[in-house]
């Protein structure tokens, strides 16, 4: 049965565009449902925002169901909240009580600049992905898909890795903001596939190379794991080292060949 | 305008056309694709597949998304899998039976040729994805697995856990992204289509808003895509993500192109229940899950006991007792209206009595709770996050929601709109379904358009134009589309009405659930038909939107698109008024069978009801492509 939470206090980062130094603002929320989603919570505030005059928080979502990747908050200083292996979007009003106050907050990487309150701009990602972060194999000229047969737990790790949503929960609870679980569980997917061994070292290389033009570099905090909504562990950074060191050596072999 | 409907079918028997055409089609020569440029509006299945292979082939390719990036478009939310031919099982399946399957599962209201060609292709779909390194769920043997959904009798659908879309559009999003790192695609990310521009009665490139800064631009090309997905938010609550909506389609609409049975809708019968009012959206629980989940309702109305307390002889599993050959699996038309009775004869459970059980306690009995987990796992977890509920001990609850759109832009065989040069793909085309779409079909579909099919017809269409110059965006026609779309958006800003745009969107889709939902009837439509308009005047007058034109604006973009459901809507109630029979996902309450199935009438409805706009939203011109079978027989549709 549905209760209702009574007067949260909500903090919440305002910033009008990219080059506004920003501040905290204050609202109240007299009273809210527990079913209520974190991000339907948000909607209300928003509209009584507009029914009031006064421009509306602006913040990214998309799916709500915690699989497209889109909503991005940090809530009292967690990635995506209090609630383990969820986005922001699955999280629900039930996961607080009554008189919280709740600090919201937009990514904070310098990877990742400010589009306006809570939004940020991630397309670091896709330059990661563009640089290596796929298998060649142009339309058109694929053998029948059961010629490869994978081994099933291979199969499931390299899933495993798959599952990542591209969020960046991992960047923003970095406190060096690097990208390192977002890269390597890309890696990890491509890279333990018998289609994705032709490219693995190049991809490698390619790929942390991009990435560390752009994000902090690892100290092996382990927030990140701790931050991230699908559980990627932190194993596929070991598996990507490996790969980027074997890669520097593969690949001088490979130059000295030709 | 005059708009010509000619489907432009190939000669020959059903199986040879897809070959024929493809052997007759003009070509470009390799050397000369890079001549030619070509927009591609959406990077969901359908568009990223499309960019991805024009770019390969060496075309100069230009895609646009709204989205931050390629990889959020809705495609990434399905769950269930993706039919192909493949046959891996041997239990009968071959390309005709998806033919055939999903020109039955559509009840009889789609083009022969295309859907053929989409079984045809479905089984290079799967080999496709595969090679691109898409996880999909194997046998201890290293082979594919296979899993079976709603209408069909064979296992034909692959899958990757739950997140199968996910896992086929970061496939085809990594495809893309390595074009785009070749320099062979260029990205325009958080910009929104909000006009199409025709030159000389060709299409000759669209004009977008950016949406960081407001910008208003102009771009030019040969021909222009259109994979923008469906319009299922029409209604306010659905299973689509929050972005979803209709804008692309319809300023496409409004400047020439057919909209083809906008009507037809699919409400797909396994959705979390509404728990509230501000519920912002439904979650669907995915069909699969009715592979092992038995539906029923307690066996009279008004019993409240705990659902353990029931016992089996006070359950009515309806689906198994009115579908004994399908059960359980039931298509989804069937399902939804099957629930919507259940619940409307009083025997609706939950705390607001909105819903059906989703049990499985007989297939954690049969099978052990692990296997269950390994099926279903990660549905089972998103029911008890949204819920607070644990479905492995309590039956889940479900009831329909709006999820999938089968109307959409009329196309002809090549996927070209009735603008020449202006083409339509996956969701956001009208093409394959008929009046219902099979589940693990909608993947199928934008995939075939985007690596299959495009790529090819394309060509014949660019090919008789070589060396003929990219339109001017400086030309009249462009210049008057951005002095339009800018007047269009400082309007909704200065209106300084009362009302958010979401307030709007919120009562035009309660209009639209209510009269032109599950069931249909002429009253209701009609009385649709006069509450629209009224409520879309007070759209025009009580609107409020804050901010600036100049920089981010979620408000202003909301409201754009919630003009173009206004005059969506009425055209959807329109159709359903137009169309007197049931079929499929369209339900006419007048038009049923002693035992409530739809019953359709061939002699005077099958066709494709394609509509042209007439510049006044309350009176849209229809026009008829008849649908001819050559090798499929009209059959009442029975899953019994
Ligand atoms: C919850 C859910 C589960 C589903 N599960 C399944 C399943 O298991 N199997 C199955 O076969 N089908 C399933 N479907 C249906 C299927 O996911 C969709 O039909 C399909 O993915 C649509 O793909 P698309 O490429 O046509 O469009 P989308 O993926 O919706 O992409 C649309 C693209 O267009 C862009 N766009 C739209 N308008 C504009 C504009 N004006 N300007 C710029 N860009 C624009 C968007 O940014 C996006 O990139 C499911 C649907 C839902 C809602
Ligand atoms: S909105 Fe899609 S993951 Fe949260």
């Amino acid at each position: 049965m549905s209760h209702s939470l009574k007067n949260l206090k909500l903090k919440i980062w305002r910033q009008k565009g990219p080059e506004d130094k920003g501040r905290f603002e204050t609202y109240d929320i007299p009273e809210i449902s527990d079913e209520a989603s974190f991000l339907e919570m948000l909607d209300i505030l928003n509209e009584r925002l507009i029914t009031d005059n006064t421009e509306p928080v602006s913040f990214d979502h998309d799916c709500r169901e915690g699989i497209c990747g889109t909503c991005s908050l940090m809530i009292n200083g967690q990635a995506h909240g209090p609630q383990r292996a969820s986005a922001t979007c699955q999280l629900h009003m039930r996961t607080f009580k009554s008189g919280d106050e709740i600090v919201i907050e937009p990514w904070r990487a310098s990877a990742f600049p400010i589009i306006k309150d809570l939004m940020v701009d991630r397309s670091a990602f896709d330059r990661i992905i563009e640089s290596g972060g796929f298998i060649t194999a142009a339309t058109g000229g694929a053998p029948d898909a059961n010629l490869i047969p994978i081994p099933k737990p291979v199969a499931d790790a390299a899933m495993d890795s798959a599952a990542c949503i591209g969020c960046g929960a991992c960047v923003a609870a970095c406190p060096n903001g690097a990208a390192n679980l977002f890269t390597a569980a890309k890696l990890t997917h491509l890279n333990l596939l018998p289609q994705g061994q032709a490219e693995r070292f190049k991809r490698s290389e390619a790929m942390v190379e991009t990435m560390d033009s752009y994000f902090g570099s690892c100290t092996n905090h382990g927030e990140c794991e701790a931050a991230c909504p699908k559980e990627i562990s932190v194993d596929v950074i070991a598996m990507m080292n490996s790969d980027y060191r074997k890669a520097k050596i593969t690949n001088r072999k490979t130059l000295s060949r030709t | 305008m005059s708009i010509n409907l000619d489907s432009k079918i190939p000669a020959g028997p059903l199986a040879d056309k897809w070959d024929n055409y493809k052997s007759d089609e003009k070509l470009v020569n390799p050397s000369n694709k890079r001549k030619f440029k070509i927009i591609v509006v959406g990077t969901g299945l359908a568009g990223a597949s499309a960019c991805a292979t024009l770019a390969e082939l060496g075309y100069q390719v230009e895609a646009f998304t709204f989205h931050d990036s390629p990889r959020r478009a809705h495609s990434i939310a399905a769950q269930g899998g993706i039919n192909g031919a493949k046959n891996y099982r041997g239990d009968g399946d071959s390309v005709h039976r998806l033919f055939y399957d999903t020109i039955k599962g559509g009840d009889f209201r789609s083009r022969e040729s295309n859907v053929h060609r989409l079984a045809q292709v479905s089984v290079d779909i799967i080999d496709q994805m595969v090679a691109q390194g898409v996880p999909f769920a194997r046998e201890y043997g290293g082979m594919l697995d296979n899993r079976s959904f709603g209408g069909a009798q064979v296992s034909r659908t692959f899958y990757a856990r739950g997140q199968t879309g996910q896992q086929l559009l970061l496939g085809a999003y990594q495809q893309m992204a390595s074009q785009v790192g070749l320099g062979n695609i260029k990205l325009w990310n958080r910009m929104e289509l909000v006009d199409v521009v025709v030159v000389d009665g060709q299409c000759a490139g669209i004009v977008t808003r950016d949406l960081m800064t407001g910008e208003i631009i102009s771009h030019a090309a040969h021909a222009v895509v259109l994979a923008t997905g469906g319009y299922g938010n029409a209604f306010f609550l659905s299973t689509n993500a929050m972005a979803c909506n209709v804008t692309a389609a319809w300023r496409a609409h409004r400047k020439g192109a057919a909209f083809a049975n906008p009507c037809y809708t699919q409400i797909h019968p396994t959705c979390i229940p509404q728990s509230d009012d501000f519920q912002s959206k439904l979650t669907l629980m995915s069909e699969s899950l009715r592979n092992d989940g038995r539906v029923w309702v307690p066996a009279v109305a008004g019993d409240e006991r705990a659902p353990h307390l029931i016992p089996e002889a006070e359950r009515d599993y309806y689906l198994e007792r009115l579908y004994p050959s399908f059960g359980n699996l039931a298509p989804r038309d069937i399902s939804s209206r099957a629930a919507k009775r259940a619940v409307d004869s009083g025997r609706g459970v939950g705390p607001l009595k909105n819903g059906v059980y989703l049990d499985f306690a007989d297939a954690i009995g049969r099978l052990g709770k692990s296997v269950v987990e390994e099926r279903y796992g990660n549905l089972f977890e998103m029911y008890a996050r949204i819920t607070g509920e644990d479905p492995y001990t309590v039956p889940m609850r479900i009831y329909p929601a709006s999820h999938y759109t089968m109307g959409g832009v009329w196309v002809d065989y090549e996927l070209m709109t009735t603008i020449p040069g202006l083409y339509a793909a996956g969701e956001a085309n009208f093409s394959d379904h008929g009046a219902n779409r099979l589940g693990a079909s909608a993947l199928m579909q934008g995939l075939a358009d985007g690596y299959f099919v495009l790529p090819y017809t394309i060509s014949n269409y660019l090919a008789p134009m070589l060396n003929k110059a990219i339109p001017d965006t400086n030309h009249e026609a462009f210049k008057l589309a951005e002095r339009e779309v800018k007047d269009r958006y400082s309007r909704y800003m200065s209106i300084g009405g009362r009302r958010s745009p979401d307030y709007f969107h919120r009562e035009v889709g309660k209009i639209i659930w209510d009269y032109c939902g599950m069931e249909r009837n002429q009253t209701g439509l009609e009385k649709a038909l006069s509450e629209l308009p009224a409520l879309y005047e007070e759209f025009k007058t009580d609107l409020r939107v804050t901010g600036d034109s100049e920089s981010m604006n979620q408000t202003l973009e909301k409201a754009g698109r919630v003009d173009d459901f206004f005059q969506l809507g009425m055209l959807m109630c329109k159709d359903a008024l137009d169309r007197e029979e049931s079929c499929g996902g369209h339900f006419r309450s007048e038009h049923q069978t002693e035992e409530g199935e739809a019953l359709r009438d061939d002699d005077n409805f099958a066709h494709v009801s394609a509509w042209e706009w007439s510049g006044d939203p309350t009176a849209p011109i229809l026009h008829k492509e008849n649908l001819e079978y050559e090798v499929v027989k009209l059959q009442t549709r029975s899953y019994k």
